[in-house]
């Protein structure tokens, strides 16, 4: 009797075990399929020309520079906006604020701010920057958009890294007679580095594959040259991608391929970067 | 201590304040924005026309309700793929997996977290919707069955990293308990440490299912964006419409403070008002958790 129960318990377990392990397999192989998928679709389309050209004959041939360049100067505006902010909101978090209901109400916003839909942000970058600040559609409405959207993200990698540094090196600095911002600038912000650079790769990450957020504030369907100002309307990859995948009829496979390639390029390059950086810095770390 | 260094302190102490009190600001200025440009509609359409089945702005019909069901039936198709696989990936890394394979699949669940949603959608309209009208033999392929795979596939890092996090958060201890008393590892992960992270895991399946109900890429370019009413069971086989991708789709071609431009804006409210609602409750259940443990252990 008590040998068929234990029996029966560990068929249970090992059922239960290749159960969960079939979904971890459902989950990654797709991922894995996505990737070279687009990689073997998307290389044969990659040349100079393509990553140099503008596009031509209604984007159905040449290359998708405007597009690259575009999304690099969106994350650079990005990140222009949102690091400085980000990393400040962190360490007021992390080192100066009081457990009080403000606090609290603080942290609930980043959440909410974390969680708010991306075509909700580009209704807000519409009515507050595109109309109520009159910046137009242009990459600085774009970029202030997708600052505010980054910047949960970047607070919360980076409050977490600034409070994985002991106490005690805040106690010996300031025994030094060291101030606060000074230990916090000289002691504490090299320590917490590593993971704040992540975070910052990680949120950035996400606003270059960003389309809806700008949809109505700063992507153009096509232009037939670079963007000269702050102000001028910009060509982007994934909004590229959105508009040759089911704006343009007839548009040949191997450049909608060749696009989504380039695009999880730059976003995938960011992520292996910021997983990098981390891994590294754990390794080295001494406390 | 010279004065200079005084001065300039307190100045970097209050911009590192106001750095910090921008988020409420932010979350501020977007409900306003919301507002301002959206309750206008109320007083433009009445309620009843509003509540209405009939989507079709150019004959000023502005009834939102099969945007409502679209978003509805989309999202519980996604949620029903996330949930399961979400937590199923969760428990095998965080309790089963051992730490090499542990290190591998966390960076991988975080890649398909980084592919952007429009990459999603470009291969749901040229590999999954093709595939799915041929196999389910279906008119066609861009239906909320394609949204509904896509967009759970989209929640699961959510739902992963953060039920991980619970998972991980429960005391060596607890387990060491239930294993010293004779319990399979089996049932030390359901009796045990599921229930001491539900609130985490309570947490990771509300987040996850606000990602699904707020993504719009994906769903627009793969649903086939047909605003009819989705109140059966077998609409998952057809073309629906949801909130955010009637709003990505129409705000760029109609006049800026028209009727149907407000309504967009309070499709938009309606969006913020529901992620509000998910977050609130979410970190309100990890904050009410939190005192408990603290009170348990105090």
């Amino acid at each position: 009797m008590k040998r068929t129960l234990r029996i029966s318990q560990q068929l249970s377990q090992r059922l239960g075990f290749s159960l969960l392990t079939l979904m971890v397999v459902a989950t990654i192989i797709p991922i894995l399929a996505v990737i070279v998928y687009i990689i073997y679709e998307g290389a044969p389309a990659i040349s100079w020309e393509f990553l140099s050209g503008f596009p031509r004959e209604g984007m159905r041939q040449g290359g998708i520079l405007p597009a690259i360049v575009g999304t690099f100067y969106l994350t650079l505006g990005t990140a222009i906006f949102s690091v400085p902010l980000g990393i400040a909101a962190a360490i007021y978090l992390a080192e100066y604020a009081p457990e009080n209901a403000a606090t609290r109400l603080i942290r609930i916003a980043i959440i909410n701010l974390a969680g708010i839909p991306s075509v909700v942000y580009g209704l807000f970058g519409l009515g507050l920057f595109v109309f109520f600040l009159k910046f137009g559609t242009s990459l600085l409405s774009a970029s202030l958009t997708l600052s505010i959207m980054t910047l949960p993200v970047i607070i919360s990698a980076a409050e977490e890294a600034l409070r994985a540094v002991p106490q005690s090196f805040r106690t010996v600095s300031v025994s030094l007679g060291g101030t606060r911002w000074q230990t916090i600038r000289r002691i504490v912000l090299p320590q917490a580095l590593p993971g704040i650079i992540t975070g910052v790769i990680l949120g950035l990450e996400r606003a270059a594959g960003e389309t809806a957020p700008i949809l109505f504030t700063g992507a153009a369907f096509f232009l037939p040259q670079l963007p000269n100002s702050p102000l001028d309307a910009t060509m982007a990859l994934p909004y590229h991608l959105f508009v040759i995948s089911t704006q343009v009829p007839e548009m040949p496979f191997h450049i909608q391929y060749g696009t989504a390639l380039v695009l999880i390029t730059f976003v995938l390059g960011m992520n292996l970067a910021a997983t990098f950086i981390r891994s590294r810095a754990r390794a080295k770390r001494q406390w | 201590m010279d004065k200079s260094l005084n001065w300039r302190e307190y100045i970097i102490t209050r911009l590192i304040k106001a750095s910090g009190y921008s988020a409420i600001l932010f979350v501020g200025l977007i409900f306003l924005f919301l507002i301002k440009e959206g309750v206008p509609a109320l007083g433009e359409i009445s309620l009843s026309d509003l509540l209405a089945t009939r989507w079709y702005p150019i004959e000023d019909f502005f009834g939102i309700l099969p945007l409502l069901t679209g978003s509805l039936i989309v999202t519980i198709g996604a949620a029903l793929i996330a949930i399961p696989f979400g937590l199923g990936s969760a428990i095998f890394i965080a309790e089963i997996a051992p730490r090499w394979l542990r290190e591998i699949l966390k960076p991988l669940v975080e890649l398909l977290g980084g592919l952007p949603s429009v990459v999603l959608g470009f291969l749901g309209i040229l590999v999954l919707s093709p595939n799915l009208r041929i196999l389910l033999d279906l008119p066609t392929g861009l239906t909320a069955l394609a949204g509904s795979l896509l967009l759970g596939a989209i929640a699961i890092p959510t739902v992963v990293s953060i039920a991980e996090d619970a998972l991980d958060a429960v005391p060596r201890d607890y387990r060491d308990g239930a294993l010293a008393v004779g319990a399979t590892r089996w049932q030390t992960i359901w009796r045990v440490t599921l229930p001491a992270a539900k609130s985490g895991v309570l947490t990771a399946i509300m987040l996850g299912i606000g990602r699904a109900l707020g993504e719009t890429m994906t769903v627009m370019m793969v649903t086939g964006n047909a605003p009819v009413m989705a109140t059966k069971w077998n609409s998952i086989f057809q073309p629906v419409r949801t909130m955010t991708a009637t709003i990505a789709a129409e705000m760029g071609e109609v006049a800026n403070g028209s009727s149907h431009y407000h309504v967009l804006f309070l499709i938009g409210l309606i969006l913020f008002l529901f992620s509000l609602a998910i977050n609130v409750a979410a970190s309100s259940v990890v904050f009410r958790q939190k005192k408990r443990a603290e009170r348990i252990l105090s």
